[in-house]
């Protein structure tokens, strides 16, 4: 049976600097199946990177070709083997699968339940494909990995709850408003914080962006940056006229936004919905600006509640989740059995006696009015025609010559005789 | 019994699946179930039309002669403006509150004995009917208001409290479910109000006065100042949001008492619809 060998790195055991090193470009992947296509020790091979991650997968010729493929990867990334070869992880055979598999299913990913994983997987698959680096196991496997993700995703709440404090922001800001990108936002405070926060709702496209900040240079820079405005700190109520995100981050020691001032503000604004949070400690902006209506306020410590309920529940699904990978490996495994000479010859006899034998009963009961002997003989002729039919394809699959890939003929006898009707799913 | 009766029942019967639909919408969250849900109310509504238009044959005027047949003509109409509002707007969870508010009508249509009212001359003409239809269909939409006022008190309190539990997942956008009880409750008015007028016009030409100090009439006037006043209200002073949620439901229970409770306690020239 072929071994299925699967070399990688990813946040779990790689730092990032070595991560960098060794992640994959487009370009490069391209020309690294290539070689591997080349390759005559290696049968089947897939490459996928991405920033988090790099996961080489393979079916060697002969041997396990393990130090060759680090060498491959070494030469490639133009870094010493020494360098990297304790960051690696390398897994053979069931282990293997079950980690391509939680790859797919985004249980692997730094942020568990991550949606993009998934698209990156089969991009990756598509690549190999076209390059026709991989063949028919791994294609195999790479579908059965995309719908255990997709199983993942719909039988379990891993991707629903958010478990960053920007993530849980952001859902609760998209369940405040129905369309993030007709709402505006304002930074109080250009730190870090804020900064980072700003950048998961910019891939959410919101309208505008408003700075304020002490330094006005420092606001300046910060809305350059992400192309919005930048009004004086003075100006910061009468800004709450028409922002309706406010992410304050600010370094005072008071409440930058009192009660008073977001009444007043709420006035102006026709008491339209508008939305506070506070990730600077101590508190930027006054609790009791959340009792006023329409108002709504979280603070870091309100956002580190959702964060920790959410992850309570996560793992929770991720037993779930881990059940369902091994049910496709299970199931995975018994068509990699399969795939070899003996039970491929023996399904396809099977199915002809069968097919036979309910076609001839069905015959007989017309005709009650033969002897014994000719039903035997008549039976005995039946399952004749079916054995010569199958007598040539079997003879081709018993020998399909050296130089020829098993497995890929194997795989097209099972597919025409549809024999794994069982696994069709 | 007759095929009119035959189709009322069939249609209560798939009103009660599809609300079983959607209450099972809310736990799994899965859209096959929202949608199989969704065209069970439809074909109950078309089924229900069927039947009121086949009563209506039958006697040759409007069915709404008793309180069963004005059960009837509610459900239909809150059934109706359902099926509008969930094409219009998708607001998928509104569902559950409309056909169990239909499911409870239909309910009380199928305990409440029907006896029989001799067809009265004057319940006939197009003011009449437009009057029925104008005042049904605009309280059905104020309905669907208040339901979508309730899902957004709801969602408001998980968000202010600071509690995401079962309901926050489930439940839409403040905003959103702020701006279709905002639609229902403007085209309520606009359909009620001119109900109001029709049946103003209706009494001229049958009692010979606009105005006859009738309790249905004061009480659907009253309702219709709370409306009025919860337009004016969020247009000048910013009444949105958790306000105006409580404010369309409390509207809503001064319509429902219009509608039963004028009638069962305190009597008038509405009675005989409710007897």
């Amino acid at each position: 049976m072929s071994n299925i060998i699967l070399i990688g790195a990813n946040h779990k055991t790689a730092p990032v600097e070595i991560r960098e090193k060794l992640s994959f470009s487009g370009d490069e992947t391209l020309a690294a199946l290539e070689h591997l296509k080349q390759d005559t020790q290696i049968r089947e091979g897939l490459v996928f990177s991405t920033c988090n991650r790099l996961e080489i997968l393979y079916i060697p010729e002969t041997g396990d070709q393990i130090e060759a493929m680090i060498q491959f990867i070494a030469d490639h990334k133009g870094i010493a083997v020494s360098e990297f070869r304790s960051s690696l992880y390398i897994l053979e055979g069931d282990e293997a699968i079950r980690h391509m598999f939680c790859v797919a299913a985004s249980l692997d990913s730094m942020m568990v339940g991550e949606p993009q994983i998934l698209g990156q997987v089969k991009q990756a698959y598509k690549t190999a494909v076209k390059v026709g680096a991989s063949g028919v196991l791994l294609n195999r496997m790479m579908h059965k990995s995309f719908s255990v993700a997709k199983r993942v995703r719909k039988e379990t709440g891993i991707g629903d709850n958010a478990v960053s404090i920007s993530y849980a922001a952001i859902e609760l800001a998209n369940k405040i408003f129905s369309d993030l990108s007709a709402k505006s936002v304002m930074l109080l405070g250009a730190g870090e914080m804020a900064e980072l926060a700003v950048e998961h709702l910019m891939t959410h496209n919101v309208k505008n962006i408003v700075v304020a900040n002490r330094t006005f240079e420092n606001a300046l820079a910060l809305a350059r940056k992400f192309k919005g405005s930048a009004v004086q700190y003075e100006e910061r109520e009468a800004a709450l006229v028409d922002v309706d995100i406010i992410i304050s981050s600010t370094g005072a020691t008071d409440y930058v936004l009192t009660r008073d001032q977001v009444k007043r503000a709420m006035k102006k604004r026709n008491h339209n919905t508008i939305f506070f949070i506070d990730i600077a400690v101590p508190r930027d902006i006054d609790p009791r600006i959340n009792k006023i209506s329409n108002a709504y306020v979280y603070d870091i410590d309100d956002l580190k509640n959702i964060v920790e309920t959410n992850i309570s529940q996560r793992e929770q699904e991720t037993i779930k989740a881990g059940r369902f990978v091994e049910e496709a490996l299970v199931s995975f495994k018994k068509w990699l059995e399969g795939l070899s000479v003996v039970p491929t010859i023996k399904a396809i006899n099977d199915k002809m006696t069968s097919i036979v034998d309910m076609e001839f009963d069905k015959t007989l009961t017309s005709l009650r009015h033969l002897p014994p002997e000719d039903v035997e003989a008549l039976r005995r002729m039946t399952r004749a025609i079916a054995s010569r039919a199958i007598h040539d394809p079997i003879l081709f699959l018993r020998n399909t010559g050296e130089h020829r890939d098993d497995s890929l003929y194997l795989n097209v006898a099972r597919q025409l005789f549809n024999l794994d009707i069982s696994d069709s799913k | 019994m007759n095929v009119a009766d035959i189709l009322l029942q069939c249609s209560a019967m798939v009103y009660f699946v599809s609300m079983a639909g959607y209450l099972c919408y809310l736990f799994h969250q899965k859209d096959r179930i929202q949608q199989v849900s969704f065209g069970l109310a439809a074909l109950a509504v078309a089924i229900h039309l069927t039947s009121v238009i086949l009563a209506g044959i039958n006697i040759k005027g409007m069915p709404i002669h008793n309180l069963v047949q004005s059960l009837s003509m509610a459900a239909l109409a809150v059934g109706g403006m359902f099926l509008y509002v969930q094409y219009r707007f998708n607001l998928k969870i509104l569902g559950l509150f409309a056909t169990g508010l239909v499911s409870i009508l239909m309910l009380a249509v199928l305990t409440i004995p029907d006896t029989p009212v001799a067809p009265d001359k004057i319940l006939k003409g197009v003011w009449f009917f437009s009057h029925i239809i104008l005042i049904f269909t605009g309280e059905a939409a104020l309905g669907l208001a208040a339901g979508a006022g309730i899902l957004y008190l709801i969602q408001e309190q998980g968000i202010k409290g600071k509690t995401q539990g079962f309901f926050f997942k489930r439940l839409p956008s403040l905003d959103f479910l702020d701006m279709v009880s905002y639609t229902c409750i403007t085209t309520g008015f606009a359909l009620l109000t001119f109900g109001l007028v029709t049946g103003f016009i209706y009494a001229k030409t049958v009692w010979g006065s606009f105005w006859g100090w009738d309790l249905k009439e004061v009480f659907s006037v009253g309702a219709w100042l709370v409306y009025a006043a919860l337009l004016h209200l969020r247009l000048y002073s910013g009444w949105r949001g958790r306000k105006s949620a409580v404010m369309s439901i409390v509207g809503f229970c001064i319509i429902i008492f219009t509608f039963l409770g004028v009638n069962l306690i305190l009597g008038g020239h509405h009675q005989a619809f409710t007897q």
